[in-house]
């Protein structure tokens, strides 16, 4: 921990002997930080860890029994948890490759001389820094089956996209889609911007026709950067409660985040919840594993 | 591309080109909307087919700040001349603005949620870039044990599930009572924004060449005055990049802000959806609150387009 760091830094100046040491200021600047996250987000964790093994409801003022393990049982035997898990995994892979489909796809279109590029780039990136769930809420208009502009434009009728079971969680994907393209594209330019010129050169040179350039010089070289994309969407994803949330309340497109949300503040099962949050928590923690790792490889190149 | 064009490729350019601004257009479609509903008259909001051109009005922001009721018979001639010209396009739409026994415009509930939002999230980005920014410097130039680790653990704060910190954090909360209060919600934010400060801050200090603070002290300046003097200004775009991105954050943040506040403290993310009850919501007032609410960020994101990819990638990709 912070307090057994120690320093290799030292300044022979007269200022030193004057100032601050360097292990002063060095634990001065980063144990506040350190601290503030403990208490802020890893306490509350600990409080909600002993929670998960109580049947305890915080809509009552009845004591918390400890039930053991019984929480986490009921959960993992639990269908319809399962199913929002389910739901949650489906919605993560339609939502995730549709952003890379159209992302990585935009972005090539944009990795050109092309007029304007910087401003439109720009605008491009709008979606992704609007909330999620006052933008979200607008796409309720959106999607009306009466009255909205999607289905005006697409010629689709009355089509139900928020109210039909079937298509619920499509529609917040598609919207998902819309609003994280834009950082898929973001990323993929970077990707693309970086691969050395001569190589297409010499792909030239030597005749290589677009399909061949594409997956042998293109794809490998901004491969990296994708990944880091797609787990970092993957994870985003896995996470998301407000555009499912506000969008549609059908059971078909509830989110494990949804689920927990009502577990925890709409049916006050406050042990029980903790539970979940837990086994979510761990998922969670495990696919930021995996993106870290990336993230340091590749910032190594 | 390559060094040899071929007139196909040059054909293949101009389709690119089209294809990027119907991209463009789609992608902007749903925010021009906003942008065109908020200044409709309700009659135009919902039409089939949808209404393009139109006599723009001011009446949806009359209505966005206002209480409002309907109106049983339209107004007489004389109370309508008396009428301000804001009260005028309510009174054109049907209804009148609610007043208190003395005469006194009733507000909305809006106002008081913006002020929120902007109290919320300026002081929490302020706290957080500021601790974060100490923070980057501490990790960018000592040696720290476990230098790694720390920093995930720090950046792992920030990847939690809004709703699992919130299940603790409201009964916390609810002990002490801090919710539904203003230091409740930054305290959440500054935490939640502060692994996110510390880690794109360290990518911008690792850039500022150590040399420069080693020159300092050589001539006498003791490392705190080095810092504040030397490496504070050298790092002050990325200090100003840092702080708009926490602040969006905090400013589009809904899920703590509809479980921890309902009334004092909640700020707009929350309250603008609750505006669509039951029964046919006046899409023009919400396109408004969403246009009033959207402004800061769309152009903030203007501000800050050079730095977009190093903000939304944690500081890893700096190109």
């Amino acid at each position: 921990m912070a307090t057994t760091m120690i320093t290799t830094l030292d300044r022979s100046s007269r200022a030193a002997a004057r100032g601050l040491s360097d292990i002063s200021i060095r634990n001065l600047f980063i144990i506040p930080t350190v601290l503030f996250l403990i208490v802020f987000n890893i306490f509350p964790l600990i409080y909600s860890l002993g929670y998960s093994f109580t049947d305890f409801r915080a809509s009552t003022n009845a004591p918390a029994n400890f039930v053991g393990l019984q929480n986490y049982r009921d959960l993992l035997n639990d269908p319809y948890v399962w199913s929002n898990f389910a739901i949650t995994a489906k919605y993560v892979i339609i939502s995730v490759a549709g952003q890379l489909l159209v992302g990585f796809g935009v972005a090539m279109l944009l990795n050109r001389d092309i007029p304007m590029k910087g401003l439109l780039t720009t605008l491009l990136l709008l979606p992704m820094m609007l909330s999620m769930a006052v933008v979200g809420l607008f796409w309720k208009l959106l999607y009306d089956p009466s009255f909205g502009i999607i289905n005006y434009a697409l010629g689709l009728g009355t089509f139900e996209w928020l109210s039909d079971p079937k298509m619920a969680l499509y529609a917040v994907a598609l919207t998902d889609i819309w609003m994280w393209s834009p950082f898929v594209m973001l990323l993929s330019l970077a990707g693309l911007s970086a691969v050395p010129k001569h190589l297409y050169e010499a792909a030239a040179i030597d005749r290589a026709g677009p399909f061949y350039t594409f997956f042998r010089i293109t794809l490998p070289l901004v491969a990296p950067i994708l990944m880091i994309a797609v787990i970092f969407r993957t994870m985003e994803a896995f996470k998301t409660f407000d555009l499912a949330y506000i969008l549609t309340s059908q059971p078909t497109a509830e989110l494990i985040s949804i689920r927990l949300y009502k577990m925890a503040f709409q049916e006050w099962q406050t042990g029980r919840s903790c539970a979940l949050a837990y086994i979510v928590l761990i998922m969670v923690l495990a696919i930021t594993n995996i993106y870290v790792k990336y993230l340091n490889k590749v910032k190594e190149r | 591309m390559a060094a040899v064009r071929t007139s196909s490729e040059i054909g293949f350019n101009r389709v690119a080109i089209v294809a990027v601004l119907v991209v463009t257009i789609i992608f902007l479609a749903p925010i021009y909307w906003i942008a065109s509903t908020a200044f409709k008259p309700r009659n135009l909001a919902t039409t089939i087919p949808p209404t393009i051109v139109f006599q723009p009005e001011i009446s949806p922001f009359v209505k966005l700040f206002t209480k409002r009721s309907q109106m049983r018979s339209p107004p007489s001639p004389e109370e309508y001349a008396a009428a301000p010209w804001w009260e005028r396009v309510v009174f054109d739409g049907g209804e009148k603005i609610v007043r208190d026994g003395k005469g006194q415009v009733q507000w909305s509930g809006y106002p008081s949620r913006f002020l929120n939002s902007l109290i919320i999230a300026i002081t929490s980005t302020v706290l957080a870039v500021g601790m974060g920014t100490f923070t980057a410097y501490g990790f960018s130039r000592f040696k720290v044990k476990g230098e790694a680790d720390l920093l995930f653990f720090i950046l792992s704060t920030r990847m939690l599930p809004p709703v699992v910190v919130a299940i603790p954090m409201f009964l916390m909360y609810r002990a002490v009572g801090l919710n539904d209060s203003h230091v409740g919600l930054i305290i959440l934010y500054t935490a939640f924004n502060l692994s996110f400060s510390v880690w794109l801050m360290k990518g911008f200090m690792d850039e500022i060449p150590k040399e420069y603070e080693e020159a300092a002290l050589v001539d006498g300046y003791t490392r705190m005055e080095a810092f504040f003097k030397i490496v504070l200004p050298e790092a002050a775009t990325g200090i100003a990049a840092t702080a708009v991105f926490c602040f969006i954050t905090a400013w589009n943040e809904y899920a703590f802000a509809l479980i921890m506040t309902n009334r004092r403290a909640q700020t707009a993310p929350p309250f603008i959806p609750s505006q669509v009850g039951s029964g046919l919501p006046d899409w023009t007032v919400i396109a408004a609150g969403t246009f009033l609410f959207l402004l800061p960020v769309a152009i903030f994101t203007f501000l800050l387009r050079n730095h977009l990819l190093r903000g939304m990638s944690f500081g890893a990709i700096r190109k």
